[in-house]
């Protein structure tokens, strides 16, 4: 592989707003107020965050906040995550997690009902789909957030 | 000493390294990377560079052929059969436990247990030794950079029979001090069981000395040899080990096998770890009489092949000579270890003046998956994670390491590449 074909190869995974998420976590803090918390963890890769959500009465989170240590793909995943739960009913995050999925794992799915700045930052991390074993790195974020809504106070994922 | 003479006129160490040629011969890496078919490959588009053996080494042609050899003309089970193929396959299995005993110089054959993985033998200590010879408030002696596998098995027995664990600290360095050890050993010590060398650290132990106190103290010795055996020479009597645990595939032997090495008195006292087939003398509904060791240790059809393997791999690395390997890979070490310094943002983890084989580190901005993963894409194999040594991370406040392993076959060019390689780590986490 030539030089600018690496470059580019790992570009595809390491593109800037990830490497300014996972260097920057946004959100990246505890809150004392949430009614919904739960640690994800990739005891694999010692990956490990703590999600807080505030979910107001009729089930739509008001407030994300996260903290943990994982590379810059989990990291960044997991900010990027809490800029998009705000106001969201867990159907929507469900919605976004299929999408995050199918992007992750190369399969083509419509981002038709999914608002456009989300959509982007999901896609993101479609560069995964050349790194099978950094997959979980990208999801582990999703899961803990899955588990915090089913109020599941721990998930592991490998 | 009842030594064994090498059958041909090769030069055979370190056991036999007396009747080595009298002139020193070169470390003739590129010749010893052919014997590795794998090594000769691209990956990603550059060439691979293995530094992944701790986790597992590669196999040279001579142990690939062995096992090749041994099926395709001699295989059949053990110790059963009246036909010729059955007679030739129990003399091969029984040679390479044989080879093993050599190897490690233990005085009698009947020594040495084929287990199935390096992990087994600690769970073997456990539960034959551990559950017939220990009560509740005993204490078994461990250090802070074991391998899971030297931890797991003696938490199983303390929440059965109430045992005690203490734990002996590493220094920030990663060294274990004998101070430290003498201030945790009591008169209930009854094993002391630590790593020969660390395989997150590559800290080579005291373990000569460390064995030594235990005796004093009444205790027993048990040594994880898992990532010593490959990288220097090995005599458990020489040591008074009381239980040597090594593994196959780390020996640049076949997956399947490990070895309990055990003093024979101490394995005759000891109940069978497992029962079925191949350890008995003789089954009755009332009664079954238990065979001698080491057969009581090894019910059910045994790794035959990879027995075989084990004890092929074991005279590849004897031919080429385990002091020479050592030396080789000390020179690799020392020579990582300074270029890895003049490396803005990246911290050496684990200092000891004494290390084989292993230099783990961590760089500043990029997780050691993300190191790993850049590596991997520039054709450079490493792994990064806890290594098994969960709480070591924890004690040295680290969630991972980013670690690079040595084996007999890496070079120097393969550091430059590896040097080069953790370039475009900071060139992307700038």
């Amino acid at each position: 592989m030539t030089n600018t074909a690496l470059d580019s190869d790992l570009r595809d995974l390491y593109q800037d707003l990830i490497l300014d998420h996972g260097k920057h976590p946004r959100n990246f803090h505890t809150m004392p107020q949430a009614n919904r918390e739960a640690l994800g963890h990739n005891p694999l890769c010692g990956d490990r965050l703590m999600l807080y959500l505030t979910v107001d009465e009729n089930g739509i989170i008001q407030n994300a906040a996260f903290q943990g240590s994982g590379c810059a793909i989990s990291m960044a995943s997991a900010s990027m995550m809490t800029e998009m739960l705000k106001g969201k009913s867990a159907a929507e995050t469900e919605k976004l997690f299929r999408y995050l999925h199918a992007s992750c794992t190369g399969t083509e799915m419509s981002a038709a009902d999914i608002n456009e700045d989300d959509a982007d930052r999901l896609k993101a991390l479609a560069g995964v789909r050349h790194y099978p074993m950094r997959v979980k790195c990208a999801t582990l974020a999703w899961h803990t957030l899955q588990a915090a809504l089913k109020n599941e106070k721990q998930v592991s994922t490998e | 000493m009842n030594r064994i003479e090498p059958a041909s006129p090769v030069c055979y160490a370190p056991e036999d390294e007396l009747f080595a040629c009298a002139a020193p011969r070169a470390y003739a890496v590129e010749q010893y990377r052919k014997d590795f078919p794998i090594l000769d490959q691209q990956v990603h588009g550059h060439p691979l560079v293995y530094f992944d053996s701790a986790a597992s080494a590669q196999k040279p042609k001579p142990v690939i052929e062995a096992m090749t050899r041994f099926m395709e003309n001699d295989y059949a089970n053990i110790h059963r059969g009246v036909h010729e193929l059955s007679v030739r396959a129990t003399d091969q299995y029984e040679a390479a436990r044989e080879r093993v005993r050599r190897f490690i110089n233990a005085r009698r054959a009947e020594e040495i247990i084929f287990t199935h993985v390096g992990t087994e033998g600690f769970n073997l200590v456990a539960s034959s030794w551990g559950r017939k010879f220990l009560k509740e408030g005993d204490e078994i002696v461990i250090t802070t950079l074991e391998h899971h596998a030297n931890i797991v098995p003696w938490q199983l027995l303390r929440d059965q029979i109430g045992v005690v664990l203490r734990i002996v600290p590493v220094t920030p360095q990663g060294e274990v001090q004998i101070e430290d050890v003498k201030a945790v050993l009591s008169r209930h010590t009854k094993l002391v069981a630590v790593a020969h060398v660390s395989n997150a650290l590559g800290t080579v132990l005291p373990i000569a000395e460390i064995i030594d106190l235990a005796h004093k103290q009444g205790a027993l010795a048990l040594i994880d040899g898992c990532q010593a055996v490959q990288h220097m020479p090995v005599d458990v009597r020489t040591l008074d080990a009381d239980f040597y645990i090594f593994t196959g595939h780390k020996l640049y032997g076949p997956t399947g096998i490990g070895v309990l090495y055990g003093k024979y008195a101490l394995l005759e006292k000891m109940p069978p770890y497992q029962g079925g087939g191949e350890m008995i003398a003789n089954v009755s509904f009332d009664k079954t009489i238990y065979k001698d060791p080491p057969h009581r240790f090894e019910a059910g059809t045994p790794p035959i092949t990879e027995a075989i393997g084990l004890a092929a791999a074991i005279d590849y690395v004897s031919t080429i000579g385990l002091n020479r390997i050592a030396r080789h890979e000390a020179e690799l070490l020392d020579y990582a270890t300074e270029k890895l310094h003049g490396i803005n943002s990246l911290k050496i983890i684990g200092t000891a003046p004494h290390k084989a084989g292993v230099l783990s580190f961590v760089m500043e901005g990029a997780h050691p998956h993300d190191i790993g993963t850049i590596l991997d894409r520039q054709g450079i194999a490493i792994r990064a994670g806890h290594h098994c040594a969960q709480p070591l991370m924890e004690h040295l406040g680290l969630a991972a390491t980013a670690r690079v392993s040595f084996g007999l076959y890496n070079t120097k060019e393969e550091v430059d590449a590896l040097v080069k390689a953790l370039n475009k780590v900071r060139e992307i986490f700038a």
